[in-house]
């Protein structure tokens, strides 16, 4: 009897996310496609092996299935939860640095491919997918527009928190989003973060004129 | 001579536009973007490297001093043209699904005795893989104007496009990024690059029937194996081997998405 109750209720956990997963097709399962992405890549400087490997977000994420299908909220929530956790808000309670600083962050696409050098500074791709300042006409389109970031919002402690939590990990907020996490995949500093936030807050950078 | 000169004078002609326009709208930008490559069309560097791969195609060499004339790209012994348009398929004799590239290095290690390990192994820019994207190069434009013809009959095709599909989709890395995170969408751009949105036929058709490539920013001839590699390097993923089944898969998941398309190799970029 506690038999079938645990089966039971092993099939009751696992049906809803069973349900909006992809069926890839015929010589594309598990184990074939772990063969084929474990045979196919070769190191080259700091771009590891280790990298194929998934954490529990990046394996979710990649059956598109798991970005909107609604029997898979259950999982995005919790997928967000646990990256909601990762957070770490900024140590001297400061959020804002310097927007000058902040704008060459945002300019810079540099760092860890598998052609740069470990230990230069990374960038923050921020305009590879977003308008920031008005200044810059040379943007990407794959995230909204921060043009007027600050100045859209209330400036008060939520506003400041969320931004943070965004840049630091935008999987807490949308378990599925394109938005690399800066902070907690060591992809930019505290410091950096910081000059971002001042580059989207403050009332005297170029975003909220 | 005269067209390299006129090549010449476009890309300075759009990198004045571009410095005189700064305040323009970024809408303006693409638009002479677009007819800055319109104006390189008429002088493509890539017809030097045909000529290079063509040359390399015929030469009698390695151990067996013999050229590639002979070999078999999926439409028989000795029949380049058109044999690009469908490819990647599954060749009997390696009982595998090969693209271009892949069945090149085959091809020189068969006929010409030729260690193919070198070539897998070298690093790009070397002359081995120089000599890949001209050969891969002259392929492509033998089958320039021909629609994308892919099968899918055979079993280990119809596999080769599933794990295209489902690796189209593989997150990794420190920024998570697959190929889907920017060609996954429709009328996106980095920057002001445009980019095709993959699973569409639209998308595939223009990821997959423009390279071969003339890249005019790095004045290098970029073969589709070298294209894969490059967007693995921005996903900060490690490097695809040359000929890997993950570039055979993502081959054909775009050239098959793309079948009825025309090709129009070997392209020209940015």
């Amino acid at each position: 009897m506690k038999k079938t109750i645990l089966i039971l209720a092993a099939i009751a956990a696992s049906a809803p996310a069973f349900a909006a997963d992809t069926n890839w097709g015929k010589g594309a399962e598990d184990a074939a496609f772990k063969a084929m992405v474990h045979s196919s890549f070769r190191e080259v400087g700091m771009a590891t092996l280790s990298r194929l490997d998934q954490d529990a977000t990046q394996a979710f994420c990649s059956d598109p299935k798991h970005a909107d299908d609604k029997d898979a909220a259950k999982m995005r929530a919790k997928i967000e939860a646990e990256n909601m956790a990762t957070i770490k808000w900024p140590s001297d309670g400061k959020f804002l640095g310097d927007w000058k600083k902040g704008e060459k962050v945002a300019q810079s696409g540099r760092g860890l491919t598998s052609t740069d050098k470990p230990g230069q500074v990374n960038g923050g791709n921020c305009y590879n997918c977003h308008q920031i300042s008005p200044k810059e006409i040379s943007y990407g389109t794959i995230g909204p527009s921060l043009l007027h970031y600050g100045k859209l919002r209330p400036n008060n402690e939520e506003t400041l928190k969320y931004t943070w939590g965004r840049i630091y990990n935008a999987k807490a907020y949308n378990a599925c989003s394109n938005m690399p996490r800066g902070g907690h995949m060591g992809i930019i500093t505290e410091e950096q973060i910081k000059d971002l936030m001042a580059l989207l807050l403050d009332p005297q950078s170029p975003v909220n004129q | 001579m005269r067209r390299w000169n006129f090549a010449l004078a476009a890309v300075t002609a759009a990198s004045l536009l571009g410095a005189v326009g700064a305040f323009a709208e970024a809408d303006k930008s693409i638009e002479g973007i677009e007819k800055y490559r319109e104006a390189l069309k008429d002088g493509n560097p890539a017809e030097l490297f045909e000529a290079s791969g063509e040359e390399l195609w015929k030469k009698p060499a390695g151990p067996k001093n013999v050229s590639l004339e002979k070999c078999d790209l999926g439409l028989g012994a000795g029949v380049v043209a058109g044999a690009y348009a469908q490819l990647p398929r599954y060749f009997k004799d390696t009982d595998k699904v090969q693209d271009a590239e892949s069945r090149v290095l085959t091809c020189m290690s068969t006929l010409q005795g030729v260690d193919v390990s070198k070539y897998v192994k070298a690093k790009w820019k070397s002359p081995e893989r120089d000599d890949l994207n001209a050969i891969a190069t002259y392929i492509s434009g033998m089958s320039k104007d021909k629609p994308v013809k892919v099968s899918l009959a055979h079993p280990k095709e119809q596999a080769m496009y599933n794990l295209g599909k489902r690796m189209f989709y593989y997150q990794g890395g420190p920024h998570d990024f697959s190929c889907s995170t920017c060609h996954g969408q429709e009328g996106v751009r980095i920057r002001l690059q445009e980019l095709p949105n993959i699973p569409t036929p639209k998308g595939a058709a223009s990821g997959w029937t423009s390279w071969p490539a003339y890249r005019v920013s790095s004045g290098q001839m970029w073969g589709m194996q070298w294209r894969l590699a490059d967007c693995f390097r921005q996903q900060r993923f490690p490097e695809p081997i040359y000929g890997s089944d993950v570039t055979i898969a993502l081959s054909m998941f775009m050239a098959a998405t793309a079948n009825g398309a025309i090709m129009a190799t070997p392209g020209i970029k940015r």
